[in-house]
């Protein structure tokens, strides 16, 4: 059975999809244990091929038994195995956190709630697995696709955040799928590894320059990548809370991974770093990302908000890492996927905690609430140290990696960014952690102008089903912080092809 | 705003233009898309699959995978619309009318009224009803049988004519959003209910990764058809032909019940009492 | 001159497909009316459906349905040079079925926004949201 793990990786979740939808027309209450049972199954699958890769190599799985480039075939290499893992790791734990949540939220149509959730981690692990570029485009759109459904669902602005987000999401995926016809046209081929065999003899082709462009164009637009992210704060920060805790994690992670692979692996990084002059400014506007995104989250005196923009900030953190183009700094941007994923997870679980229990998101009715919820509080200073980078965190890690990568490579305007924007998030954190802990709690909340807060002295510790979660994701954080040096050396290194030093 | 539109599309534009002069000639067969892997298909469908056409073969086959997600993915559009629209409420929350057939009096109820007990001589009416039209609903009544009857065509017939899965169940869809056009949504409802139409478009899918699930626990890779000769009696190629068909007959059908779905919650703005 | 006009001749589609992707862009761009934007980015999704379509193209020849007779003989050795190469036709058939799938929900939520804010106007959209 073991070799059909990268194919029943997807297929369990999908083929939950129907039956959760089902289940819930029969009984509501079938939903939520259907997909949990399934992301369950997908987690250990994802774990039993993150194994198998480390035992024998590359895993290659032909769907339909066509070989490539004739069928799809999907190729498990050391890069999507780790990937992969967390996607299925961070959903699994969404999904435990928030059932308390989605109940209060969506308690009349938890079917359709969880039918398109599961599908949208499946869209999303299969975006991971895959090995070719067009099945790539329509997974994108599955994901793509539920999560506007999921996030025009929530309060207020969402619908026309939802709707911004389509028009930006679909021109990216379209810019994507442009980029692929155009190799196409030259190559006659969809896969991805028989395009990196078929490609070098044509990088003079304007045609292949032209399809580079495009793509990475699409891939920033998805990614939020700064100047292309107005779509990202709206449709991050108006999403209901148990939405942006997938979708936050997840999305723009996957995407950068994305990028990682057809840069890596479509493109050969000969073609990616050298034959075009993209890297250096790549990294530039990963420095304007980085800053840009640090300042718009001081500007802001929501909590989510001010988490949407760091999100901004860290795609900018990775992009700016890879786009230094020597070992260090890609191996910096790939961990940095990983703990940025748990430490997104954890800081907009434990915001959700919080609305979900004082009824505002704004900064300043945070008061006294380290006596009130001291555990959810807890962790989410563990988790704004992460984001901060102080060791042992695994914030601190990556950070380090992306640093001495910047060295490395001379690019100390990157070096730069990053640390100004670690101060800015000192700055951000320290800023909730005073309110929270010093300022005491005054019933003002009771005679609030927006009226819709609740009394605080009502406020209590947020229910055990989602502190669990919390801590666990808060436990993650060491122990991808004590562990980063092996995840480094017996996964990352073997993800990087051998010419890059 | 304007500006901004028009130097974002010219630098589009001339991101495009730069690399047009470097394609292939339209139309040219020595085209290098024309001559990797496409002539694989044109030269082996037949005896791989045993399905002259190639269009299908290759979707249903070569590329089944990418065409499960494309099912997958008009499935969740159908539920993401009813996730977004539908409210669950119950009918009394607006004023309803209802006409007399025989006097052709309307009555109007109220909010929460209730009609008299034995009205079977009245009939419901959407609140911007146009008197009865018999040309449009006896036209409609006869047509709809017959595109009923093409879209099975359509379905069945994919393998050696254009057709599938797709483009029969959006007839077959039409059919139904044609009749629920030319009389109201309530009929539409008896005839297909909410509950039929989700349950429809899942099992569609279900069908589709079902045979997948079948093709990898007889032994085979996920979807692989050939792994249900023994199954079917055939052997390996036909088996691939049969496959083909069911997977296409899931197809058809999820798009049917999706293309319903979509209009009955786009139509009345998911409160499925009125239609347009 | 002859040449060029020979050149763009050419490549026709490919030319209208630019045009098309940036009618497109300019609508969803400049556009302030929600329905407008998404009739521009059906136009994109468009565009890129008839660039998919025209590599698949070789002049002069027929449909990827190889030739048969209803004898049992009736199958015989297809040249890829008599047909157009079907693959970009069925990536294209996925794509129309996204872009079906993109429409419907954005649909959705256009249906959402005015029951909201009662306009389609992004202007007068962005007056309810400032108006307390």
């Amino acid at each position: 059975m073991s070799a059909h793990f990268p194919g029943l990786v997807i297929i369990i979740p999908l083929v939950a999809a129907f039956l959760i939808l089902i289940g819930a027309l029969l009984d509501k209450r079938l939903a939520f244990p259907l997909t949990a049972l399934a992301l369950l199954g997908s987690l250990v699958t994802a774990i039993g091929l993150l194994a198998r890769v480390m035992q024998v190599g590359v895993v290659e799985y032909h769907l339909a038994g066509w070989a490539p480039p004739v069928g799809i075939a999907y190729r498990v290499d050391h890069l999507n195995g780790l990937v992969l893992v967390a996607v299925a790791a961070v959903a699994f734990i969404n999904l435990l956190g928030t059932r308390p949540l989605v109940v209060e939220a969506f308690g009349d149509r938890l079917g359709p709630f969880y039918t398109l959730y599961i599908l949208l981690v499946a869209g999303l692990l299969g975006i991971v697995v895959t090995g070719d570029a067009f099945n790539l485009y329509v997974l994108l759109e599955i994901a793509a696709l539920t999560g506007y459904a999921l996030v025009g669902m929530g309060e207020g602005r969402a619908p026309l955040a939802s709707l911004n987000y389509i028009f930006m999401g679909t021109v990216g995926a379209s810019f994507y799928l442009l980029g692929v016809g155009y190799l196409y046209l030259v190559t006659g081929t969809l896969n991805m590894a028989d395009l990196a065999v078929r490609l070098p003899a044509l990088y003079p082709s304007k045609v292949v320059f032209s399809a580079f462009v495009i793509c990475l164009a699409g891939l920033c637009l998805k990614m939020g990548f700064f100047p292309l992210h107005a779509w990202l704060p709206n449709a991050y920060s108006y999403a209901p809370d148990p939405v942006s805790s997938l979708v936050a994690p997840l999305m723009t992670k996957v995407m950068v991974y994305v990028m990682v692979r057809i840069m890596l692996f479509v493109f050969t990084p000969a073609f990616a770093f050298d034959l075009t002059a993209i890297s250096e400014p790549m990294v530039w506007m990963a420095i304007v990302a980085i800053v840009a995104g640090s300042f718009l989250a001081l500007s802001t005196r929501r909590l989510k908000r001010m988490l949407t923009y760091i999100v901004v900030a860290e795609v900018g953190y990775m992009v700016g890492g890879f786009w230094l183009g020597n070992r260090l700094g890609i191996s910096g941007a790939i961990l940095h996927i990983i703990n940025d994923a748990v430490m997104t997870l954890c800081v907009f679980l434990a915001a959700a905690a919080l609305i979900a229990r004082t009824g505002s998101d704004a900064i300043d009715d945070m008061q006294g609430l380290f006596k009130k919820m001291p555990v959810t509080m807890a962790v989410f200073v563990i988790a704004g140290l992460s984001i901060i980078g102080v060791p042992p965190t695994c914030g601190f890690f990556s950070k380090w990696y992306l640093i001495s990568g910047a060295i490395a490579a001379g690019q100390y305007g990157f070096m730069a960014a990053l640390l100004l924007s670690s101060l800015i998030n000192l700055v951000l954190f320290f800023r909730i952690f005073e309110i929270a802990y010093f300022e005491p709690f005054e019933d003002h909340h009771a005679e609030h102008p927006t009226g819709h807060g609740r009394v605080l002295s009502a406020v209590q510790e947020a229910p055990l089903e989602l502190l669990v979660p919390l801590v666990v994701t808060a436990a993650l954080l060491f122990a991808l912080g004590i562990y980063a040096g092996d995840i480094v050396s017996l996964i990352i290194d073997k993800a990087i092809p051998l010419g890059i030093v | 705003m304007k500006t901004f539109a028009l130097i974002t599309v010219l630098l589009l534009g001339g991101l495009l233009f730069y690399g047009t002069p470097d394609f292939p000639d339209w139309g040219d067969p020595a085209s290098p898309a024309s001559l990797h892997v496409s002539p694989y298909y044109i030269e082996h469908a037949v005896e791989d699959t045993a399905v002259p056409n190639i269009v299908t073969a290759v979707l249903a086959d070569y590329r089944g995978y990418d065409t499960m997600f494309e099912t997958a993915v008009i499935f969740s559009a159908g539920i993401a619309c009813l996730f977004l629209l539908r409210v669950y409420r119950r009918k009394s929350a607006r004023t309803r009318l209802y006409r007399h057939n025989l006097t052709g009096v309307t009555l109007r109820i109220a909010k929460g009224g209730k009609l008299p007990e034995g009205s079977a001589e009245f009939e419901r009416i959407d609140s911007v009803w146009v008197p009865y039209d018999m040309i449009i609903k006896v036209t409609s009544r006869l047509i709809v049988p017959f595109v009923q009857l093409f879209a099975l065509y359509v379905i069945a017939h994919g393998h050696h004519s254009p057709g599938g899965g797709f483009q029969g169940g959006v007839i077959f869809g039409a059919a139904i959003i044609l009749y629920a056009l030319s009389n109201d949504l309530r009929r539409a409802f008896r005839r297909l209910s909410e509950k039929a139409a989700l349950l429809a478009s899942a099992a569609g899918v279900l069908i589709y990764v079902g045979t997948g699930l079948l093709c990898l626990l007889l032994g085979g890779n996920f979807l692989d058809y050939s792994m249900l000769a023994e199954m079917l009696h055939t052997d390996a190629i036909m088996a691939r032909s049969h496959g083909i068909l069911i997977v296409e007959i899931g197809v058809g059908l999820a798009v049917m019940a999706v293309m319903v779905s979509l209009y009955y919650n786009l139509s009345s703005a998911g409160r499925h009492d009125e239609g347009l | 001159m002859e040449s060029l006009l020979s050149n763009f001749l050419a490549k026709y589609n490919y030319w209208v497909y630019i045009g098309l992707v940036m009618i497109g862009m300019y609508a969803m761009i400049a556009k302030r009316n929600l329905v407008k934007k998404i009739i521009g980015m059906n136009i994109v999704q468009t565009a890129v459906i008839l660039f998919y379509v025209s590599i698949g193209a070789k002049k002069g020849k027929t449909i990827p349905i190889i030739a048969h007779g209803h004898e049992e003989t009736g199958h015989h050795a297809a040249q890829a040079i008599d047909y157009i190469s079907p693959l970009p036709h069925v990536l294209m058939l996925t794509a129309i079925v996204v872009s079906v799938a993109t429409l419907g929900v954005a649909l959705a939520l256009a249906i959402k926004i005015y029951r909201q804010y009662g306009t389609l106007e992004e202007d007068e959209i962005a007056l309810r949201i400032n108006e307390p």
